[in-house]
């Protein structure tokens, strides 16, 4: 095995200590603590009342608008990592090349800005 | 057996496994979440052929920002899935050709893999020598001077899509009253008050 | 390498892994304590102060509570994402602690791209809360649970902006590297505070939206969603989310610790100082951001929903975009970027 899968490996064995811990704690009440569902007790919460219909509604667009936005953004840092580390070695070329890709998405960022994507109603 | 051999074997029948329940769970939100299960499996394999940036590019990108969209458009979609399910079977045509197409392609690629004697050379000489730089590094050296071009075409797509999904998504409400902070912040006590002397047994 | 060196050192793993999170999960019980008695200090009461002296047992008692407590699991709830929720929050939370040196060379797996794997692991955060929200198929916690993905989705922008403006500086992903990128001859006057202030403000700001502390807990907001995306969890599914939300802050603390506060560096780079452990230097500094938050918390008042996405939209994700090409510029005009 390589080199850099022996750095992997040791968070492999963290992820599964942790989620036995995790499952451990989770599986505890089912096994020691005193258990006597009714249907009231297992009725959703709303305040009192009884459910009036399904929880799970429609719901703004704008929250849509927020999720892609998010990803264009974080594609943007996602292709700043690797230059963030290196540009010191890439010359002005390098330097000149990720800010024109920043500028033109500055001009979209001030786009949604104008246009009010950015507000919230 | 070795225990990358092992990995590999289990993050890939995991990504098989769980790309075969996007499809055929029933509950839409299931579905996705096995979508997010396979793109983590398909970061396990990314990691065992010493991709590291990509797997966690791949995670951070498709598990953290596009899967969550996709979460939002499956709960946004108040569609009664019972009825959506009964033309289920007409779309197994499309699905077919769709899928003998990407058959073809694979086995061209394999193809020429084999067959061709440049092609495997020269894509095994692409990535540095582990040893020295790491992942990171060596996208980086390369990305945004030799493939300056590709590099700025990726950013006028994400510019469209910006746009694009504005434009299609983006509906003002009317008569909505917003709070404008510059303006409140610049309020001061002249701006806000007058004093008035009033005389007395006259009022305003 | 044989299979007995290879037994040998995944017992060695599993055993520090162990150490690791039964010290980490311990240090988050009396953080939680430090919490209440700080917020119930601010308040002039006493705060927990029964179990034990001055209540310092009282998250071993909560979590006995937790755990003889009747789980219930709502009828109309999606039985396996339900329970699937508050796991993926804790076990994904823990997992980032993975990468996290503690000290000079105390680090479980010290991979190159440490940072990007807890960008990863904390952009992942947000599953559980939708998770949670929607498979309990309860009003309050559905919105909750939108209002909390929109809200992590976009403070988690300005926090990578925050980072690339680090890694500029540093030049390295390996966050053993980045705290010895801020070692120098002028002790704290070379950790990346000083000269970033304004992001590590930005990123202090972001951690406390991105962990739906207050005054951003839009998510729980006791007055308007009862108790969010958690209304429908009891005993310890409830105690997971919690436990999660804990981690995720100390994890926040420990990542502004390394990224601007020179992690185990000794603030002071001569003796006495530099005899002091670096584990005990990292606590404190790990401390003293908890303390931040937790002051945030018992003093600002909770932001309204258009604000918070105004200023993560219209006023962070601008200042850490220019600070980014600012950074840049210097550093490239200057010739100090680290080749």
């Amino acid at each position: 095995m390589n080199a850099l899968l022996m750095d992997y490996l040791p968070v492999v064995i963290f992820i599964g200590v942790s989620l036995v811990i995790g499952l451990a704690l989770l599986a505890s009440p089912f096994i020691v603590a005193y258990q006597n569902p009714d249907p009231e007790k297992l009725s959703a919460y709303e305040c009192g009342f009884n459910a009036f219909d399904d929880a799970r509604m429609t719901f703004d667009a704008r929250f849509y608008l927020v999720a892609i936005l998010f990803i264009i953004f974080d594609l943007e840092v996602a292709f700043l990592f690797p230059w963030a580390i290196t540009f010191g070695g890439l010359g002005d070329l390098g330097f000149w090349s990720m800010m024109t890709f920043l500028g033109v998405l500055t001009v979209g960022f001030i786009y949604e800005w104008r246009k009010g994507a950015l507000e919230w109603d | 057996m070795n225990v990358a051999a092992a990995f590999f074997y289990l993050f890939a029948f995991v990504l098989v496994a769980s790309a075969f329940m996007v499809i055929s769970s029933r509950n839409p939100v299931q579905s996705v979440l096995f979508l997010i299960l396979a793109f983590v499996n398909a970061a396990g394999l990314f990691i065992l052929i010493g991709a590291e940036f990509l797997a966690l590019i791949l995670v951070v990108v498709y598990v953290g920002a596009v899967a969550v969209l996709f979460l939002f458009v499956v709960m946004m979609l108040d569609v009664d899935f019972v009825e959506l399910r009964q033309g289920f079977l007409q779309y197994l045509p499309v699905g077919l050709v769709v899928g003998l197409i990407f058959l073809a392609e694979l086995v061209l690629v394999v193809g020429a893999w084999v067959t061709g004697p440049g092609v495997a050379s020269a894509v095994a000489s692409a990535p540095p020598s582990a040893g020295d730089v790491g992942n990171v590094q060596a996208i980086g050296r390369v990305l945004y001077t030799d493939y300056i071009y590709f590099f700025q075409a990726a950013g006028f797509v994400l510019l469209v899509a910006m746009i694009g999904a504005i434009v299609l998504t983006l509906r003002h409400k009317v008569n909505v009253k917003r709070q404008n902070i510059s303006a409140q912040v610049a309020r001061t006590a002249k701006t806000a008050m007058d004093v008035v002397k009033v005389r007395p047994g006259q009022g305003l | 390498m044989n299979w007995q060196d290879t037994l040998i050192q995944v017992l060695i793993i599993l055993g520090q892994s162990l150490a690791l999170l039964v010290a980490l999960l311990i240090f988050i019980a009396f953080i939680l304590l430090a919490d209440r008695k700080i917020w119930a200090a601010v308040q002039l009461r006493r705060g927990p102060n029964v179990v034990g002296p001055f209540g310092l047992l009282q998250s071993f008692a909560d979590l006995l509570k937790f755990v003889l407590k009747e789980p219930t699991i709502p009828a109309g709830a999606n039985k396996a994402i339900f329970l699937l929720a508050p796991l993926v929050t804790c076990v994904l939370a823990l997992a980032a602690w993975a990468v996290v040196p503690i000290a000079k060379g105390w680090v479980i797996a010290d991979l190159n791209v440490g940072v990007l794997y807890i960008f990863a692991i904390s952009s992942l955060g947000v599953y559980g809360i939708i998770m949670g929200g929607w498979a309990s198929n309860s009003k309050y916690p559905f919105l909750a649970s939108l209002r909390s993905a929109a809200q992590m989705v976009s403070y988690e922008v300005s926090i990578g902006f925050v980072i690339i403006t680090v890694l500029m500086c540093a030049g390295s992903l390996n966050l053993t590297q980045i705290v010895e990128a801020q070692n120098g001859r002028f002790g704290f006057l070379n950790w990346y505070v000083l000269p970033l202030l304004p992001m590590f403000v930005i990123f202090f700001i972001s951690a406390l939206a991105e962990t739906n502390r207050p005054p951003f807990d839009l998510v729980e907001a006791e007055s308007e969603l009862v108790a969010g995306f958690m209304t429908e969890y009891g005993s310890t599914p409830y105690l997971l989310f919690m436990l999660g939300e804990y981690v995720a802050i100390v994890t926040m603390c420990a990542m502004a610790t390394i990224l601007f506060l020179g992690g185990w560096l000794s603030p002071l780079p001569f003796a006495p100082f530099t005899w002091v452990p670096g584990l005990v230097w990292f606590v404190i500094k790990v401390c003293f951001m908890f303390f931040l938050f937790a002051m945030a918390k018992a003093m600002v008042p909770r932001y309204r929903y258009d604000q918070l996405m105004r200023l993560g939209w219209k006023v962070f994700l601008p200042i850490s975009l220019v600070a980014v090409v600012v950074v840049a510029s210097v550093l490239h005009f200057t010739g100090t970027a680290p080749r």
